[in-house]
């Protein structure tokens, strides 16, 4: 039995290969992911007012999702994510539940009266978890490192000059996200060392990309986003591995348009831990880039 | 042009609010300055992170004119990093939600061009605009 996961909106659709690829290690490593039989979008955004109760809604829906595929009898459970921003909104709503319980009441309320969630209530145990978390505490550096050893030959990864790239809602709120230290993570560089590749830090791990700014003020993500890609480049990365669709919109597209020469392809890490563990290319899911990864991990005699 | 500061409007119902809303005590703020060095799209802002924690404190109702509510992307690096714990974000969120509630909305959804709005990760459409408008 595998673990609760949430995929969210955009990785059911813009970011599928984010999807596909997670599923598909998440199963080759023995740590199955099972999606929730009901879910919608959690929002895309923690509500920074204190008083909003109706943004909470959304998350808190989810989170009783995962009561139900967990023990509903207790409350306990987990729910996994892939997409940095779900893990952020989902946390951080537990957290402020836990924090404030007439909210809880409230939204509580408002939910076991709607007509998809009747007699439905939060109890504000479920523990929500990171897929890179699980591959941390759940099964360590050093088994994935075998597993990675073990898999068909090639390893199309080893020596890979990669850059870690965080983005800000991963580690941030530190005391709420509790996931690794904010100024120096080091939770990727030891992904990436485990997979055989080369992490290479750089300062600007964990700055903004500009976020939902692509929406509102495009030129903003783009001078950060390119500023984030021409520092991985002078480090001498070859790649760039991101956990947050968003921060990879940001970094693929957006910088690719701006007037750097620098053209890093951006990965989910899941794409990468595909192509370590020798799954098939469909489960690399790289299609969809917009700077094409695929060049870096074709072999001479493929050419 | 003058500004009033008075004991009035440091203690007065436009502080009241902003704190309600941020759940934040704004006068912790002493103003050393972390969260504008750590602001990522500091170049982009009109009036910096810490003036506008200042105006706030100080009641100045001018502060819900400023393009740095709307710029600012909610990175939290200036929470993250805040000696005093003041939660800058929530303070913004907060001046935001009391402009749109005077009408002062520069974020227009239906300016985005369509090519645009194709091409986003639809996170971005979503949280950006639950951010940033009504």
């Amino acid at each position: 039995m595998g673990t609760p996961y949430f995929p969210g909106c955009t990785l059911s659709t813009k970011a599928k290969s984010f999807d596909v690829s997670g599923r598909a290690v998440a199963e080759a490593l023995g740590m199955p992911l099972d999606e929730l039989t009901d879910w919608q979008c959690c929002g895309a955004t923690f509500p920074l007012s204190t008083d909003n109760s109706m943004a909470l809604i959304a998350p808190a829906r989810i989170l009783i999702q995962a009561e139900q595929q967990g023990d509903p009898q207790t409350g306990t459970g987990k729910v996994a994510t892939l997409c940095a921003i779900c893990y952020n909104v989902l946390k951080r709503t537990n957290v402020a539940l836990r924090e404030r319980p007439e909210q809880l009441e409230r939204i509580n309320w408002f939910i076991s009266t709607d007509t998809t969630t009747q007699g439905l209530t939060y109890h504000s145990k479920i523990e929500v978890v990171h897929f890179l978390e699980m591959l941390r505490d759940d099964l360590g550096w050093d088994a994935l490192r075998q597993k990675v050893e073990e898999a068909n030959g090639q390893n199309r990864v080893k020596g890979l000059k990669v850059a870690p790239y965080y983005g800000c809602l991963l580690l941030r709120p530190p005391d709420e996200m509790g996931l690794d230290d904010p100024e120096a993570p080091v939770i990727l560089s030891d992904f990436l060392r485990a997979l055989g590749a080369e992490p290479v830090e750089f300062a600007f791990q964990s700055e903004c990309c500009g976020s939902y700014l692509a929406a509102s003020k495009p030129d903003v993500p783009q001078a950060l986003s390119n500023t984030i890609i021409e520092q991985a480049a002078q480090a001498g990365a070859q790649a760039i591995v991101t956990a947050c669709p968003l921060c990879q919109y940001n970094l693929d597209k957006r910088a690719a348009t701006a007037r750097s020469t620098a053209k890093l392809p951006t990965l989910y890490f899941t794409q990468l831990l595909a192509i370590a563990l020798g799954l098939s290319e469909e489960a690399w899911a790289l299609d969809g880039h917009y700077i094409d990864p695929a060049p870096l991990f074709a072999v001479k005699s493929e050419i | 042009m003058r500004t009033k500061i008075s004991i009035e409007t440091v203690m007065g119902a436009f502080v009241k609010d902003i704190e309600l809303i941020s759940g934040q005590d704004l006068l912790a703020c002493n103003q050393c300055g972390k969260c504008s060095s750590g602001c990522p799209v500091v170049d982009a802002l009109d009036v910096l992170p810490s003036a506008i924690l200042r105006l706030a404190q100080l009641g100045i109702e001018d502060v819900l004119e400023a393009q740095t509510i709307w710029t600012c992307a909610s990175c939290l690096t200036c929470v993250s990093r805040c000696p005093k714990d003041v939660d800058l974000p929530r303070v913004m969120e907060a001046l935001r939600t009391i402009a749109m509630q005077r009408g002062i909305q520069p974020v227009d959804v239906a300016a985005v061009p369509d090519e645009l709005v194709a091409d986003l990760p639809q996170m971005a459409i979503i949280g950006g605009f639950r951010k940033f408008s009504i």
